[in-house]
């Protein structure tokens, strides 16, 4: 039982005077997805029934290219954020959190940096 | 882990059926959330069957009905009986909710009275608000002016003045905080909706000097940004304010001083 005062116990270790960035950054992502989902789903569908060459060229393409990583970059960036707020919400054990978010912000790094990789790799001609 | 479950002590069980009024045709039965801290039962909830011909409409009056006819030991916070003390606010058919200002009639089958959700109950249906308050504490919710102060009352324009309505009308009675799952989960640091309301009170208020400090106060991942604008605050609420937004015109100042 702690005998720490009421009013101590509520200020706990003050504002951490952060959290905005986090907060707008992921309005903005959420705010760029949008577009970016719509042409993504409907480039997909409409290359239903299309050949290996057919998705390299359309890869390959420059415009393509750079809305492909800004996609990527977008949604890897944007479940960063929002993860992170799942795992301080409902993980409580302070050695437990930091190992799941440091987790996530290095699968969300390392997975966004080999999709765009793979992009480049095809758009620069590469294997 | 968040605790999803309630500990082992505090499960709820059947409690007792408590005698029914004598020669009493129209009855309602209530279902009442017993918890006491001198015996190591756990929670119970009892029955009460109450005489609707010889009670008043509201909630509460049914409460105080059955503690001074049928059951002296039941303990809630009760006082001014007109929606404006907020003491008896308690979870009534699953919403938090005043007592004193919710029909008996706009409740289906048995009325089931709990204490607000997720908090420590110090008896019965009284919660302990020693953190609720603290927290309140912990915003300096006073006017706080470095001006030299002047020879009259500090003037303030109709429109600014219009700034803190759906504000000032808060009567922490904590059934928004109690509803929201952020705060069940963070209680400890997020500081809930209807203590952030109060801050954005004097956020809006232009008679106050110490807005910055204010929002520097309030800048945290924990104590704002824990609102995912789950909205429980603004459905819940007894006196019909909106908790969320004054939330969200906080988060606006944030951004505000910053771009």
């Amino acid at each position: 039982m702690s005998m720490r005062s009421p009013l101590g116990r509520a200020r706990g270790l003050g504002s951490a005077k952060s959290g905005t960035q986090h907060w707008w950054a992921q309005r903005l992502t959420a705010i760029a997805l949008v577009p970016l989902t719509i042409w993504f789903v409907i480039a997909m569908v409409a290359a239903t029934g299309s050949d290996y060459t057919t998705a390299r060229a359309f890869i390959g393409n420059p415009v393509t290219a750079v809305l492909l990583v800004l996609l990527i970059v977008a949604t890897f960036h944007h479940a960063q954020l929002g993860l992170q707020v799942v795992i301080e919400d409902y993980v409580h054990t302070k050695s437990v959190e930091i190992a799941l978010l440091l987790a996530i912000k290095g699968a969300a790094i390392v997975l966004a940096l080999a999709a765009i990789f793979a992009v480049l790799s095809i758009a620069f001609g590469g294997a | 882990m968040a605790e999803f479950a309630l500990p082992k002590n505090s499960k709820v069980k059947d409690g007792k059926a408590w005698p029914k009024p004598e020669g009493a045709t129209n009855t309602r039965d209530f279902k009442v959330y017993r918890w006491s801290p001198d015996d190591d039962d756990n929670p119970r909830v009892d029955t009460y069957t109450v005489d609707m011909d010889t009670c008043g409409p509201m909630v509460l009056d049914a409460l105080i009905k059955i503690k001074n006819e049928i059951d002296p030991t039941l303990t809630f916070r009760r006082s001014c009986r007109e929606g404006v003390c907020g003491s008896c606010a308690m979870n009534i058919g699953g919403t938090n909710t005043l007592a004193c200002t919710s029909f008996n009639a706009d409740f289906k089958g048995d009325v089931k009275i709990y204490p607000l959700p997720h908090q420590q109950v110090v008896k019965d249906l009284v919660p302990d608000m020693t953190h609720f308050f603290a927290q309140y504490r912990e915003i300096e919710p006073w006017l706080k002016v470095d001006s030299q102060a002047p020879e009259r009352e500090r003037l303030q324009s109709v429109e600014d003045r219009e700034k803190v309505d759906g504000l000032w009308e808060c009567i922490l009675c904590a059934c928004c905080t109690t509803s929201c799952p952020s705060y069940w989960w963070n209680e400890d640091r997020y500081l809930g909706p209807a203590i952030l309301l109060q801050a954005y009170r004097w956020l809006a208020d232009s008679r106050d000097e110490a807005t910055g400090d204010r929002l520097d106060q309030l800048e945290d991942p924990f104590r704002l940004y824990r609102c995912h604008t789950i909205m429980n605050c603004a459905k819940t609420c007894p006196k019909n304010l909106n908790p969320a937004k004054a939330i969200a015109e906080i988060k606006k100042m944030m951004l505000e001083r910053q771009l």
